[in-house]
């Protein structure tokens, strides 16, 4: 992930991703994750852009971008912690440590702390079930996480 | 035991990611620097994990006897490791002895996972070694049909929940005419207590890309595609790094293994959609669209990608055709109890002592799971609940703990196996907060498309908060019961459709938790 100078960088780099994804079959899905790969999110002024090399019309762009979970419209903070929500996080107590992050980060899913160190997210299921409540920050999974673990998470992230 | 000092001595520490989440990276750092500090040859090998999870960091020692176990280590035990002579296989407070004889390792079954903690994952040499693309090789010598029947004949049905028999899917794709056939891989495992696709991706990745392609030379499919969830990206890596090393070896591409078929194989990460499990969404997805569930007919068998005859399944459906193809339909079929056959890798998840991979023929007992295996509960208190199969997964008490593993058996008592996951609570579950989440989850997860799903479920947190804030009581219980008739009846898909699973069982099995009578 870069930060970007300005819109012609933004342009630019838009349009080396889309014309090395565009002939894919199925194109859209591995460009999308190409663009928040390399910028960290998908800006919603890219969907023209990429509607027009797909032939797509903005609307399907956007509801494609915004059907899926994943996919983001707004920049990130530097760092992204998911808490599983899951069932087998929560029969492990799940529910304690997604109030802990809320209250410790003062913010809630989908916000990102005013440092902007971390953005909090649900995610349902890391498929680390055996070793639950689990945790992942940016793509390290964290397993039978305590509300300690979860503090030097923190601590580390914002650093 | 005998280890001459002047060899490298191996040593295996997991790259597995429940392995790497609980600090095997640094333990692998610290055994590296260890080593190096005392002037000690090591060769350390990044193994998968054997799946027995609550042991990891599990470090095993190459010896002339077999592997040697050491676990659970942490960063901070390597040193003393190194005191207690752990290269030479000497004790220490963590010694867990020869690592096949570890008792909950040596009384599984492993045929879809026998390799899987044993070897490097990523590397070609050793999956050969360890009797890999043998059921490749076998496949070139047979036909279409044959292979086809190789896989109807070992009973063989699709692990990813619905059960359908894997050989009657790819006869159908098999008899279509047509230009262009694909095979794609299911490997958005969204279900919570499960983990087994994740480990075969993770930890041997070689076996899933045998399987696909086994599948391809079957049906005339010569494109593949491993439809991967997002939220998996060290399986992402490690299938990667797998395909190039498969590529370049001949194993993929045109003229595999000098044969006239060809078979690509292409990673496509998924997005959080939990509904792109549902085998059309997924495909909707992998044109590049939303993951709106398609009416069926037509098939996908018929219909699928790109409107071509396409293969759908399960990654552990594909990553045990080849051990049919090599040791034959009717090893596999040997396995198992009434229709189920073969073995099932079993996910033992939530609130239990041991939880882990346990690969066995269908038939064992949830609570020869629960107990013999997975310890009882890790919190110590009494296992008061547990939902098999997901999500959409009925909740069980302990009066059903004794039925056995099989899709019949299942069914019999409205529940599902699915993929083989199973989720323990203790006794401080509230089901009716159980019930809530799992309409919660479906108004999450919904696509939209059908009303039932879409409606129902928002519907259903709404009336299940009135139960539990204790109004109207027996007439809100009522209308959930409505409800869930709607959603299970008029569903497009498996999402409304089953969503009613653990509502109406922990509405049945546990009525003190809604404020009613038992």
């Amino acid at each position: 992930m870069q930060d970007l100078q300005s819109k012609q960088d933004l342009d630019a780099k838009l349009g080396a991703l889309i014309s090395e994804h565009q002939h894919m079959p199925g194109a859209l899905m591995p460009l999308l994750h190409a663009i928040q790969d390399n910028i960290g999110y998908v800006p919603e002024s890219s969907y023209s852009q990429i509607g027009r090399a797909l032939s797509l019309s903005v609307a399907e762009v956007h509801g494609v971008v915004t059907f899926y979970h994943h996919f983001r419209t707004h920049k990130p903070g530097r760092h992204v912690m998911q808490i599983c929500r899951a069932e087998s996080c929560q029969s492990m107590g799940s529910e304690a440590l997604e109030a802990h992050a809320k209250k410790c980060l003062n913010v809630d899913y989908h916000q990102t702390t005013s440092d902007d160190a971390i953005t909090l997210e649900a995610v349902y299921c890391l498929g680390n079930c055996a070793l639950s409540p689990a945790v992942m920050m940016d793509e390290e999974v964290y397993g039978r996480v305590s509300a300690e673990d979860l503090d030097a998470l923190i601590a580390e992230a914002k650093a | 035991m005998m280890t001459t000092p002047n060899i490298s001595t191996k040593v295996y520490i997991p790259r597995d990611s429940s392995a790497l989440s609980m600090g095997a990276e640094k333990v692998a750092a610290a055994i590296a620097q260890e080593a190096k500090k005392r002037g000690l040859e090591i060769t350390i090998i990044r193994n998968g994990s054997r799946g027995l999870y609550w042991l990891e960091t599990m470090v095993e020692v190459a010896t002339e006897q077999g592997r040697v176990a050491y676990g659970p280590v942490k960063a901070k035990d390597v040193p003393s490791l190194f005191d207690a002579d752990f290269l030479q296989a000497k004790t220490h407070p963590l010694s867990l002895g020869l690592t096949e004889e570890i008792d909950w390792l040596k009384k599984q079954q492993r045929l879809t996972f026998a390799r899987v903690g044993i070897t490097d994952p990523v590397s070609l040499d050793d999956y050969i070694a360890h009797d890999g693309y043998k059921g490749l090789k076998k496949a070139l010598t047979l036909s279409g049909a044959e292979i086809v029947k190789a896989v109807t004949d070992s009973g063989l049905r699709g692990r990813g929940g619905a059960a359908f028999p894997t050989g009657i899917k790819w006869n159908t794709v098999l008899g279509c005419k047509s230009d262009q056939k694909y095979i794609v891989c299911n490997a958005d495992e969204g279900d919570s207590g499960t983990f087994s696709d994740r480990m075969i991706m993770e930890d041997d990745p070689f076996v899933l890309i045998e399987g696909m392609t086994i599948a391809g030379v079957a049906v005339g499919a010569t494109q593949g595609y491993i439809y991967l969830r997002s939220e998996y990206p060290h399986a992402l890596k490690a299938l990667n790094e797998a395909i190039v090393k498969a590529e370049a070896a001949g194993y993929l591409g045109e003229n595999i293994c000098g044969s006239t078929h060809t078979f690509n194989l292409e990673v496509r990460r998924a997005a959080g959609a939990y509904v792109c499990g549902e085998e059309t969404s997924l495909l909707e997805s992998l044109e590049g669209k939303r993951g709106l569930v398609r009416f069926k007919p037509p098939l996908p068998a018929i219909e699928g990608l790109f409107g071509k005859p396409t293969v759908v399944n399960n990654v552990i459906s594909l990553a045990t055709v080849p051990i049919i193809l090599d040791k034959g339909a009717q090893y596999y079929a040997d396995y198992g109890m009434g229709r189920s056959r073969g073995t099932l890798p079993i996910q033992l998840a939530g609130n239990l002592k041991h939880g882990g991979l346990v690969e066995l023929a269908f038939g064992i007992t949830l609570r020869e799971l629960l107990y013999d295996y997975g310890g009882g509960s890790a919190t110590g208190k009494p296992i008061r609940a547990v939902q098999v199969g997901g999500p959409l997964g009925a909740f069980l008490p302990e009066s059903q703990f004794d039925t056995p593993l099989d899709y019949e058996a299942f069914n019999n008592i409205w529940a599902v196996l699915g993929h083989g996951g199973i989720v323990a609570f203790d006794d401080t579950v509230d089901m009716a907060k159980m019930a809530r989440y799992a309409f919660e989850f479906c108004a999450i997860e919904s696509c939209g498309k059908c009303t039932p799903c879409r409606i129902g479920s928002t519907r259903g947190v709404e009336v299940i908060d009135k139960i539990i804030a204790g109004t109207d009581t027996v007439k809100n219980i009522k209308l959930v019961r409505d409800l869930s008739d709607t959603m299970l009846n008029g569903s497009l898909c498996a999402l409304g459709g089953m969503t009613p699973y653990p509502v109406l069982s922990a509405m049945n099995h546990f009525p003190e938790d809604f404020g009613i009578a038992k």
